[in-house]
Parts: C-alpha cells; structure tokens; sequence
C-alpha cells in the first residue's frame, strides 16, 4: 500500500529538480525522508533511570549538554537537562523495548510522529551557508561531530546535527520546512546550489 | 545584542533567550487571605530599576531552561548568572 504521509517539501517538486552532483556547486541540499523518532524525558539526576536506558538500550544516556551517544543503529540526542531525542528504530518496537526497559522509573515517550523533517546542508560551503543564517560559534569544537545543538535558523527553531563528513542535518518542526528550505537555497545562491536526492 | 551564558548549554545569542521579566517576584502562599492593593502588587507592580537589575531569562531556541541574570539595565553588561531558586548572588560594588 503506498503511503499517504504527506511530505512537508512536497510542494516543492524537489524529485524533479534532482541533479547528479554538480562540480562546483559550493552546498547540496537534500531532504531526508521521514524517519520514526521519540522525545525521551526523565532526570539525568536518577540514577535508576539512566542505569535502566542503558540496561535496555546498550549504551549511555548522553549526560552532559550538547553531546550525543549512539549504538547499533539508535541515537541519542542531548536537547536539555531531561530531554532527549532518539533517532533510528524508534518505531512501535523500538518504542515498545524503550518502554519496557523503563518501566518503573519515572520518565516520559513521546512519539515526534512526522512533526519534524530534517534538511541535510553538505558541501564544502555549508558552514558559510549555515553562518549566515545562525547565530552558534559554528568553528567551536562544541559543534564537533559527536555534539547537537539547539538554536535558531534566521527566525525558526532548530536542531543542529553535525556530521562526520562536514555535513549539518537540520531538524526543524514540519510547518517550518518550507521557510527553512528557502532560506538555505537563497543563502547558498552565491556558492552554487545542488539539490540531491532524498534518499 | 548580548552574549548570554546559558548554565547548561555556554554562550549564545540572545537571538535563543526570551526574558522574563524581574526574578525573584515570590507568589504569596495563602492568596485568598490577601486584599486587592497586596494582591496587584504582586501581580503586577515590578521595580524598573535603572542599573542592576536581577531578571528571569529562558533559553527558548535551546535547552528550554529557565534561569537567573544579574544585568546592569544602563551599560548592559552580565554582572552574574545563577540558577533558578538560588539567592541573589554576592556583587562586587
């Protein structure tokens, strides 16, 4: 059956306009599609709790602000003092073994559903691209591969992900994607913008 | 535009905060027991000082915490910054 999530860029034709790499495009941009992902609350102060995700989970809990863990597939993404994102295999089996692993700690899952679309910025101007936009210290080792932040992209709420090949998955709230894809297209103009493909 | 240190997250813009408004406003434990004057002050009479002002910011684009600032309303600069529910910080005249 085919599916009838609707995609927040979908409006934008972007299959169509699909190139192959260009040589001196400056940034890519590249919609991903629509991944399962949870908020996770609790306390970073209960020890049971975070002795239990990881029990459940096979690895830690990232504990100190900003930073990320991950492990077989799953990510942890630190978003405040007890707030996380997980992403990848979050879904209803995965919930459920997060679920379970819990149980008897206080904590809260919330299914993101499709509520957020992440916008992938690669390329070797992508952190100009980025800096104009965002206000973070994008040079800081805080923003190292292995660190998340939250912040703002011109006048929307982000997730910054940096990756380990120098590209930024951006999450931003699915009502925002169109905004935020504009922007970035508009921002790169000067470098050469290329639209990958989703996948 | 001033550079905030957020307890959990460092420095960042304050394109991330929201403020709100003067700190340390405590609500009263037995309201009902309160007459109108005692009750709008409490609601809505605040200092306006001009020079050290002790305030309420948020981290809004970032962690979501609420935290306390210790801000010099005329030169702008951050003479502290400390956790909701701790006392006013010691300040050097």
């Amino acid at each position: 059956m085919t599916s009838l999530r609707h995609q927040p860029l979908a409006h934008l034709a972007l299959a169509a306009r699909r190139e192959p790499p260009v040589a001196d495009a400056g940034v890519t941009l590249r919609a991903l599609p629509y991944r399962p992902s949870i908020i996770l609350r609790g306390e970073s102060g209960d020890a049971g709790f975070v002795a239990a995700f990881r029990a459940g989970m096979g690895f830690e809990l990232p504990l100190d602000p900003n930073r990320i863990s991950s492990h077989d597939g799953v990510t942890a993404l630190w978003l405040g003092p007890s707030e996380w994102l997980i992403l990848g295999a979050m879904g209803p089996a995965g919930q459920g073994r997060l679920a379970t692993a819990l149980t008897g700690h206080h904590h809260a899952i919330i299914n993101n559903g499709d509520g957020q679309q992440i916008i992938a910025l690669s390329g070797p101007r992508a952190r100009d691209v980025l800096g104009k936009l965002c206000p973070l210290d994008l040079e800081s080792p805080d923003l190292a591969p292995g660190h998340c932040a939250r912040s703002i992209l011109a006048r929307c709420s982000i997730l910054l992900h940096p990756q380990p090949d120098g590209a930024y998955h951006i999450h931003v709230g699915r009502s925002f994607a169109d905004y935020a894809w504009r922007l970035l297209a508009d921002a790169g103009l000067t470098y050469g913008v290329a639209v990958a493909s989703g996948d | 535009m001033l550079l905030l240190s957020c307890p959990w997250c460092g420095d960042r813009s304050e394109q991330e905060f929201a403020c709100g408004g003067e700190a340390h406003i405590v609500r009263p434990l037995a309201p009902e027991d309160l007459d109108d004057r005692a009750w709008g002050d409490y609601v809505f009479m605040r200092r306006n000082e001009k020079g050290l002002h002790f305030e309420r910011w948020r981290h809004v684009h970032g962690c979501g915490r609420w935290f306390n600032v210790a801000r010099n309303t005329v030169t702008h600069e951050i003479l502290a910054i400390y956790q909701v529910g701790d006392d006013r910080p010691e300040l050097p005249e």
